[in-house]
């Protein structure tokens, strides 16, 4: 991390940030009235930095990533990118919106299209990310960051690789646009403890080497913890404490922060030593 | 012909997923590696051994195998027939209603002409007319469903309304008054069999797309539609590679439903006289039979055989869309006791292999 990680969150604001969410509300129509999933959602995201947005499932995190990528329309609020108001773009514009953004989602099964190999599934995104580059090299190249070889994962069908791989397929295939943030929804939330751990150093190699600003939602305050320089909290979509990571976590405020700490299993404290 | 086939055969049974939604299990995988209709690209690379193993194991149960043999029959009939069979359909061959004999296998009609050879010729328009209508309606259907289910909003109100709309209204009625100015127009090949098909197929998709766009909602909100989106995908290429092969088996079912149902459309108006003039078909034939007194004079000949082959050809349609959808939709095969067997033996032994390993390793893949 660079000497800026320690800056107090109120410093970094000086920075314009890369992309920043500004009163962002989500409603759902539902059976008699309306949903509020996201209420009123401010956040900035700033050059290089993790950010981890924490929270139960339902807290929002997922319906704020969606919006953030423009997957899912926001109900009222302003999505900024590079001091552009990117919240109506479309078509084209948005397209190069991706070429910035890109994401990873939760699930990686549902994530892949089951009929087509991991070679076509590159090819196709190329067109968006590759105008007078090396294809190949770039494909080479993206594999090489999650530790994959291209003649062993190229021709290979989804349903032939394991869910770490697949994960880091996936990893790979939004790092292809060579964007500038990296929206990770629970990216690691299925895979196994081991494999958890790798994917979050990839995350943390390329936030150092590349300079890649990353949100990273998850449920899990120790992975939060792990990776992050500064951390959210959302409980029922709306944002409870804010702050550098260790400042929340050590000393947090909020009476669901501490609810969300004290859930951590931990393991010094293990149930069989407390009889 | 909405008519004539209940819409709601093809409601998902049970259960509102769809064959594939569980991938990565053994039975998602072993649908794509089946190599059936809905993996248009089957793998056909990688590692071979696992595969061969699975290709072995394509369920299909005996009544897809009789609805098969029934379809060859027909179609034997229908395009092998006239190489064989040494009567045309035009040829002046005897007298009215002659019963059948050594040389005219099934009698003459009231023209005169041999029977079987008029069977021969109409079991081939017919199937001829039900594969172009329903190829015209699935595609029509399958169009409007994909692009209402997927796209959503306003846009799927509107093309459902329509859809409402048209369903709404009497098929048949449409169908008569459409065939019958189409028999009066100038334009030569809309006269024939060509034409009425036509007719069926542009009248008849609605139920499919229904169906369809039901099913593509559902597929719409996957992951990896996003992910396509994520990667500069456009419309056109969602709906071609991301959505339609999830609904392929789906799909390939409505057809055979829509080949049906366009068979018997067709046999009905024909025999009512609507169809078209001045050639061949399994309902004209009923036609003449009817019209000329066949079963006041007791001439079975002339109306058995047309009526048999459309009830073989209905039945065996309907028989194969239900087969296939055991095989596309794995939890709906009846236990076959072997099978069954057999798969709990080839678990067992691979859970005392996985035991014996002296040292545990970790499955990745």
């Amino acid at each position: 991390m660079t000497s800026t990680a320690h800056q107090p969150w109120a410093g970094a604001t000086t920075v314009q940030p890369v992309l920043s969410a500004k009163g962002v509300t989500k409603q759902f129509s539902v059976a008699g009235g309306h949903f509020t999933a996201v209420d009123d959602v401010t956040v900035d995201f700033h050059q290089g930095k993790v950010l981890a947005v924490v929270g139960e499932s339902g807290s929002g995190k997922s319906t704020l990533a969606r919006m953030l990528l423009r997957l899912l329309p926001v109900t009222s609020g302003q999505i900024i990118y590079e001091g552009r108001d990117v919240t109506h773009i479309r078509g084209t514009e948005l397209r190069k919106y991706w070429q910035d953004v890109q994401a990873v989602f939760q699930d990686p099964f549902a994530s892949f299209n089951q009929f087509f190999t991991v070679g076509h599934m590159f090819k196709r995104s190329l067109r968006l990310a590759g105008q007078g580059v090396d294809t190949d090299e770039l494909i080479a190249r993206c594999l090489g960051y999650v530790g994959l070889k291209p003649d062993e994962a190229l021709p290979k069908y989804p349903h032939q690789m394991s869910g770490g791989q697949r994960q880091r397929v996936m990893v790979a295939r939004a790092l292809m646009m060579n964007p500038k943030v990296l929206l990770a929804d629970e990216a690691t939330s299925m895979l196994d403890a081991s494999l958890r751990v790798s994917v979050l150093n990839v995350l943390q190699d390329l936030r150092r080497d590349l300079g890649l600003t990353v949100l990273f939602i998850t449920h899990d305050i120790g992975q939060a913890c792990y990776l992050a320089d500064e951390v959210i909290v959302m409980e029922h979509g709306l944002v409870v404490e804010r702050g550098e990571t260790d400042k929340v976590i050590f000393e947090p405020q909020h009476e669901y922060t501490k609810r969300l700490l004290s859930d951590v299993p931990d393991l010094k404290g293990s149930l069989k030593h407390r009889v | 012909m909405t008519g004539i086939i209940p819409t709601d055969a093809l409601e998902p049974r049970g259960n509102e997923e769809l064959p594939h939604e569980v991938a990565g299990t053994d039975v998602g995988t072993q649908f794509t590696a089946d190599g059936s209709p809905a993996a248009g690209s089957a793998p056909d690379s990688g590692p071979t051994a696992p595969k061969k193993r699975r290709r072995s194991g394509l369920n299909v149960s005996p009544r897809f195998w009789v609805a098969i043999v029934l379809v060859a029959f027909v179609m034997l009939l229908a395009f092998v027939g006239p190489f064989v069979y040494p009567y045309g359909p035009n040829a002046a061959a005897g007298g009215l209603y002659d019963p059948p004999s050594a040389h005219h296998w099934l009698g003459t009609d009231n023209f005169g002409h041999d029977v079987l050879g008029v069977l021969i010729a109409g079991s081939r328009n017919s199937l001829f007319n039900g594969l172009l209508a329903g190829v015209i309606a699935t595609t029509i259907g399958v169009f409007i469903g994909i692009l209402a289910g997927y796209v959503g909003g306003w846009l799927e109100e509107a093309l459902m309304g329509i859809t409402n709309v048209v369903l709404a209204i009497p098929a048949l009625i449409v169908l008569i008054l459409i065939s019958v100015s189409v028999q009066n127009s100038n334009i030569s090949f809309m006269k024939g069999i060509v034409g009425l098909a036509l007719v069926i197929g542009i009248t008849s998709w609605p139920w499919t797309a229904r169906a369809v766009r039901a099913q593509a909602s559902s597929v719409a909100t996957r992951e990896h539609i996003d992910i396509a989106k994520l990667s500069g995908a456009r419309l056109p290429s969602i709906m071609a590679l991301d959505v339609f092969p999830y609904l392929a088996s789906y799909i390939v079912m409505a057809f055979v439903l829509q080949v049906a149902s366009a068979i018997l459309a067709e046999a009905s108006l024909s025999m009512l006289g609507l169809g078209p003039q001045g050639t061949n078909s399994l309902g004209i034939q009923l036609h003449w039979a009817l019209a000329f007194q066949a079963m006041g004079s007791g001439a079975w000949w002339a109306f058995f055989p047309p009526t048999i082959i459309l009830t073989l050809v209905s039945f065996a349609l309907l028989l194969l869309q239900s087969s296939l959808d055991e095989v596309f939709n794995p939890r709906l095969r009846r236990g076959k006791k072997k099978a069954v067997k057999a798969a709990a033996a080839r678990r067992a032994a691979a859970a005392r292999r996985l035991a014996s390993q002296p040292v545990p390793e970790r499955a990745t893949s």
